[in-house]
């Protein structure tokens, strides 16, 4: 595990959301430190993309404090769009926007939010589109790209920002099985890079070889957590035994 | 009896029916007072070139500009529908339904003679009240059209927007509305073809003769020459904007109608 110092990139205090009556999220606390891969696991409905949607107030929490890089996100009065600028999102359904270039994906939010200039936007897309091995296809239209390429665009998107933190919801699960491996290498070298991240996924082999720290969680609260060597390898509730056993056996 | 044989028997029988009809129609149709009244060339060579350079002219000029200034209401209305103050919702609500509600020449007679009377300082030419007239009966059903575009581009979108720091206002700007527009191109096109047609309205509000548009032409040709084929000659006006344009939205559907998926 990472040594953590200094302040957390991401504290969560007593946090909290329902859906009307169906509460889904409940007294969550927690950090996350810089540099840290953190790994989220559990079953379906557990909370997790609620849980991630939450940090960058996608989803408005019902109580409780998230504070990401020293501003309160759940503060009614932050600037939040200054505040999203750092923490980068991937989502499972890759969310390109389907009527720009791969070039302006990367670049839109530049020009409009970070007001860089045309010459530097396009500088940092193809230096990002580098990174994620798709330097080919900058001037593609999304809807020509494989599902692994567009995701791989998502998180150059993403990266185009300079995020602090990257949030990935399940990035590989809309993935046909061969394309997954692609976007799990992009990731293990963001990762290797010292990038924060925070990853829901159900890729165990993914979590036991690059996590620092994996969190379980089943209805909305956090089970189990610790170094992915002991909760993926030897957990010690029998709820984290029981999911991982479905997970690693699934026709048994 | 096979299947394929009973729908060819009911085929001939639709066939035979349909010709008795044109047969019908074909000889009880007195076709010479029909020439004479429809077709009278003289007429119809008498109404060039002021039927395309003045009339023909004036009724692009209204349904455009009617066009515009109800497109702008309506994409106004659109955001007022989905917005979350519930005052905007409900007065965009009540204008729909409200314009909606009525027909076109209502809008046409209470705004033509309204209007100059409710301002009476603004010196309102004929111009201005056409399009007001017509802004208003295209902005009701377009709010509808653009507001459902906007709703069938997917959340995703805006959710991707706003994670990289866009405000909700910059997202709807330039992710949100060029997507709604492809969708809604074609959708738009229709609606102005219908305006090409409710620009006809114009003629009850009276015109110079500088001011007329296809039907105002056609009446006062009427009146001079006592023939109908005035009629004729601005349907065939009309034909002449209306099927290029159904050949173009046509032609949107096919080129966009597959946008507005998430990539
Ligand atoms: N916008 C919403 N409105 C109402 N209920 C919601 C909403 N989003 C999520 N939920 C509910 O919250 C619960 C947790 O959902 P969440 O998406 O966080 O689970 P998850 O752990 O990410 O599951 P999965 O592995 O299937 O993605 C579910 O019961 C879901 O139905
Ligand atoms: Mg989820």
């Amino acid at each position: 595990m990472k040594n953590r110092t200094g302040e957390p990139i991401i504290r969560v205090t007593n946090l909290a959301k329902s859906f009307g009556d169906n509460e889904v999220l409940s007294d969550i606390n927690g950090e996350i430190y810089r540099g840290e891969v953190v790994c989220v696991i559990g079953p379906s409905g557990s909370g997790k993309s609620t849980l991630l949607r939450c940090i960058n107030m996608l989803e408005t929490p019902t109580s409780g404090t998230i504070v990401v890089d020293g501003h309160e996100m759940t503060d009614p009065d932050v600037d939040i769009d200054a505040a999203r600028t750092r923490i980068g999102m991937v989502f499972q359904s890759f969310n390109l926007f389907s009527h720009l270039s791969v070039r302006e994906n990367l670049t839109v939010a530049q020009r409009h939010v970070l007001r860089r200039s045309k010459a530097e936007a396009n500088r940092v897309a193809e230096h990002t589109l580098e990174r994620v091995g798709l330097s080919e296809k900058i001037d593609a239209a999304p809807s020509s790209l494989s599902g692994g390429q567009q995701q791989r665009v998502a998180i150059a998107r993403a990266l185009s920002m300079n995020p602090d933190v990257m949030l990935f919801d399940e990035p590989t699960s809309a993935l046909d099985p061969e394309l997954v491996g692609d976007v799990l290498k992009v990731m293990r070298s963001l990762a290797d890079e010292g990038m924060t991240m925070v990853v829901v996924t159900h890729e165990m082999a993914f979590a036991r070889d690059v996590a620092d720290r994996v969190l379980f969680m089943a209805d909305g609260v956090v089970v189990e957590e610790g170094p992915a060597a002991e909760v993926i390898g030897d957990p010690e509730q029998a709820r984290t035994r029981e999911f991982l056993h479905r997970v690693l056996n699934p026709t048994g | 009896m096979s299947k394929r044989k009973r729908s060819q028997i009911s085929r001939w029988i639709q066939y035979a029916i349909l010709i008795v009809v044109a047969a019908f129609v074909v000889i009880q149709a007195d076709w010479a007072t029909l020439a004479e009244t429809f077709l009278n060339l003289e007429v119809a060579a008498g109404m060039f070139p002021e039927v395309i350079t003045v009339a023909l002219k004036n009724t692009i000029l209204f349904t455009l500009l009617g066009f515009a200034l109800g497109l702008v209401l309506a994409i106004v209305l659109a955001l007022m529908r989905l917005s979350s103050v519930g005052p905007y919702r409900w007065l965009a609500i009540i204008y729909i339904e409200f314009f909606r509600g009525l027909p076109a020449l209502v809008v046409f007679l209470v705004m033509g003679f309204g209007l100059p009377v409710a301002f009476p300082g603004l010196g309102l030419n004929k111009l201005v009240v056409i399009m007001v007239a017509l802004g208003l009966v295209a902005s009701a059903y377009m709010a509808e059209t653009i507001r459902a575009g906007i709703q069938a581009v997917p959340q995703g979108q805006v959710e991707a927007a706003r994670s990289l720091g866009m405000s909700s206002s910059r997202a709807m700007v330039t992710v949100v509305l060029p997507q709604a527009f492809r969708i809604i191109l074609p959708p738009l096109t229709n609606e102005l073809i219908l305006l090409t047609k409710d620009s006809s309205l114009a003629y009850i509000l009276g015109s110079s003769v500088a001011g007329r548009e296809l039907a105002a032409l056609a009446r006062a040709e009427i009146v001079n020459t006592a023939s109908l084929t005035p009629f004729i000659v601005i349907a065939l006006c009309y034909l002449a904007i209306t099927i290029p344009l159904s050949y173009l939205s046509r032609l949107l559907e096919k080129k966009f109608g597959s946008v507005g998926r998430p990539a």
